[in-house]
């Protein structure tokens, strides 16, 4: 494998706050594959709040703090597909017109990964020797799969989960109604989507659904509680990163 | 423009999920269509990059649009029809309701046209003693029925055969049947009557090509054909928008406006239409008229964040794969045009605060664009909906939103600047949220506004004990001290 590799990691603000174990998932993922892991104290968001709700000003204000924070790494990595589409898209967009900040995002969005991405793309890693015991099934996020075009990566990387029994849902692409603000925004409308996704998650017969986007996933897991469902909702790497990392609550 | 109702889109919205026969019937339609026409594209011999050729002969169009349309009208003068430029939907309308007033028409029929729909013409028309008939199958439904298209192609998707045998019954009087070729059988029926005695035919224009001077429409009813040759004068209304300048060009736009309308190869019935009929011919109008409308599209034009929607050639392919629409249907979005682009091109052309709920009501989830047969990026021109809105356009009459919302985001993005605060304030919540009832895991039931709709429906995470921020920085200090 390849040990010289340094990451430097940007947790989602996501992650971060509701879904910690996910972060240190992606930690022990990267140590266990010889991967040095960096990760720049004081990163917080990466605008895309703002961004989506037309709030640019705001948006650039996060961005630059990003930047900044990230311009010496050699491969940013992200567990979420959407960060990593709005460091790879909208920022160049966003400093159309400062050519000194547009080169320092176009340069950033050259070398941001999306985790499951990195991980197959990059390192050629598949096999990362987790196990994880039931069936599951994958849920695409939007910006993930559309935004970034990463479909098969985490589906290669969950076939090599020993014990894993995986099972593709009904309309694994469609939207789960999240996001972001148009959830709490349009909550009939998000409503209305998370339960079709809801079903097809049932359908599918699985015991876990996983994903790369904790947003979805949060609008997916809290649907299942309210319906009191038995069906789990987890980050991809924490079950990429065995067991523990999966538990209820975990504090590995 | 009459009959915009964009500011009832939430409302309207619920309506539509809370209807169990609409759901299955758009969930049909976008399997059926959604999936099939993302194969087509797969099809094509020149492969799905199809797209992103026609993207750039509508970017290259509609830089040149004036000189095009020039042509286009040139050759159309020079076959003998009028061409009419309407700046706006009133002179459209207008143009049309004194050819009509002029030739004495008591009978019109039309075929299926969204920009019609967009100007109003029907009840302009109707108000001065014409009878305009719809003569597309599904047009003629809902007109029946007196209600709107929520569609741009299937415009009746949301009528149950049920609901169409009804209205047969009551409009035709036909014995009651659901059977869906009686019911074409007696829908034809009347129409070819309307047909044979209409003075005056109205279509809308799929594609014009500047080159050789013609408009062409697109049908699998054959009606369009019929309602422009059979009456003494056919009137075409046209978005300025739709024209190419080559024949070549406008032949890869027509294969890909039929993939992403109805997954077909070609449609059933394809006309080319350059003037009225010639001396030597012995079909079609005595006169023809070509109405260009504006109606706000100049706008478009002139701004480069918003130009691109003018390469929409209406297939209506991202309403097909939208999840959006999927739930809420057509009538939702309050004007003619629904779905993806409805939620991009309805506010531009009918008022961006007016219609601010199109605008944040979709998710950006993007599978509209996949889907765009002219490899048109919406989901980027939401955003740049969003971003007037937040900060207001002088140019587009749009003040900023402000208020307690504007206020929210400075204070957020203060929040994000200062990592210190931003964890003190995640600290916070994690003693305050045990305030909140709350179920399995500490996950919350009920949140208070502004964020109660979330918990509508769904449990709140609660934030976790320890940030990853904080569980990092000890495992450094851990680390420090080994």
């Amino acid at each position: 494998m390849t040990g010289k590799k340094a990451v430097t990691l940007f947790v989602p603000c996501l992650v971060d706050a509701f879904r910690p174990e996910a972060a240190e998932a992606v930690v022990a993922v990267f140590e266990r594959l010889g991967v040095a892991v960096g990760y720049p104290e004081g990163q917080t968001c990466c605008g895309q709040p703002a961004f989506n709700a037309g709030y640019r000003d705001e948006a650039r204000r996060a961005a630059r703090r990003f930047l900044r924070l990230f311009a010496a790494a050699e491969a940013v990595v992200c567990p979420s597909g959407s960060c990593v589409a709005m460091v790879r898209h909208h920022y160049p967009a966003l400093f159309e017109e400062e050519p000194d900040w547009r080169e320092l995002a176009r340069r950033t969005a050259a070398r941001t990964f999306e985790f499951t991405e990195y991980l197959v793309d990059v390192l050629g890693a598949e096999d990362l020797g987790a196990s994880f015991a039931g069936r599951v099934t994958y849920h695409d996020s939007c910006h993930l799969l559309r935004g970034l075009g990463v479909r098969l990566q985490p589906r290669r990387l969950l076939r090599r989960v020993k014990g894993l029994e995986f099972v593709e849902m009904k309309n694994a692409d469609c939207c789960c109604g999240f996001g972001g603000a148009f959830s709490v925004k349009y909550p009939d409308i998000s409503t209305a989507l998370v339960a079709d996704k809801i079903a097809w998650i049932q359908e599918s017969g699985a015991e876990a659904v996983v994903g790369g986007d904790l947003g979805c996933l949060l609008n997916i897991e809290g649907a299942l509680r309210r319906r009191g469902l038995p069906i789990r909702a987890l980050h991809i790497a924490q079950v990429l990163a065995g067991e523990r990392f999966s538990r209820e609550g975990a504090r590995p | 423009m009459s009959g915009v109702r964009t500011e009832r889109y939430v409302e309207e919205a619920r309506r539509g999920i809370a209807d169990p026969v609409l759901r299955r019937a758009l969930s049909g339609l976008q399997e059926r269509f959604g999936r099939g026409t993302a194969e087509a594209y797969r099809r094509l011999p020149e492969g799905p990059g199809l797209r992103q050729t026609a993207h750039a002969i509508r970017e290259k169009a509609i830089a040149n649009l004036d000189l095009l349309l020039e042509r286009l009208a040139a050759r159309i003068r020079g076959n003998g029809g009028e061409v009419f430029f309407a700046a706006t939907a009133a002179e459209a309308v207008s143009y049309g309701a004194e050819v009509a007033r002029r030739r004495g028409v008591k009978l019109a029929v039309k075929g299926k046209s969204m920009v019609t729909e967009e100007i109003g013409l029907n009840p302009v028309l109707a108000a001065q003693g014409v009878e305009v008939v719809e003569t597309d199958l599904g047009e003629y439904i809902i007109q029946l029925a007196g209600e709107t298209p929520s569609h741009i192609i299937a415009p009746a998707i949301h009528k149950t055969r049920n609901e169409v045998a009804e209205l047969f019954v009551q409009k035709l009087g036909i014995p009651h049947t659901t059977d869906p070729p009686r019911l074409t059988h007696a829908a034809r029926r009347a129409l070819r009557e309307k047909f044979l005695a209409a003075d005056l035919g109205i279509s809308g224009v799929n594609l014009a090509c500047a080159e050789t001077g013609h408009i062409s429409t697109v049908s699998n009813e054959g009606n369009i054909r019929m309602a422009t040759t059979l009456p003494r004068v056919h009137i075409a209304f046209m978005g300025m928008e739709r024209v190419v300048a080559r024949l070549d060009e406008y032949e890869i736009l027509l294969r890909l406006l039929c993939r992403g309308a109805s997954v077909q190869d070609i449609g059933t019935y394809v006309s080319f239409i350059g003037g009225p009929r010639r001396p030597e011919e012995t079909d079609g109008p005595e006169e023809f008229h070509l109405v260009v409308v504006d109606n706000g599209r100049s706008r478009m034009l002139a701004d480069p964040r918003f130009r691109e929607m003018l390469s929409c050639i209406r297939c209506a392919a991202c309403l097909n794969v939208c999840p959006v629409y999927g739930r809420i249907g057509g009538h939702a979005y309050g004007f003619a045009y629904s779905g993806p682009v409805g939620a991009v091109v309805t506010p531009l052309l009918t008022g961006v605060r007016r219609g601010r709920d199109l605008c944040l009501g979709e998710t950006l989830c993007g599978a509209c664009k996949d889907a765009c047969s002219m490899d048109i990026d919406l989901p980027r021109m939401l955003l740049e909906l969003r971003a007037l809105l937040a900060a207001g356009d002088a140019s587009w009459g749009v003040e900023p939103t402000g208020g307690l919302e504007g206020r929210a985001w400075k204070l957020w993005a203060g929040l994000v600047s200062h990592p210190g605060l931003y964890e003190g304030l995640l600290r916070a919540a994690a003693l305050l949220q045990r305030l909140l009832p709350h179920g399995g895991a500490g996950w919350i039931r009920r949140l208070p506004p502004p964020f109660s709709g979330w918990t509508q429906s769904r449990d709140f995470p609660p934030v976790a004990r320890e940030t990853f921020r904080a569980r990092w920085a000890k495992r450094r200090q851990e680390a420090g001290r080994g």
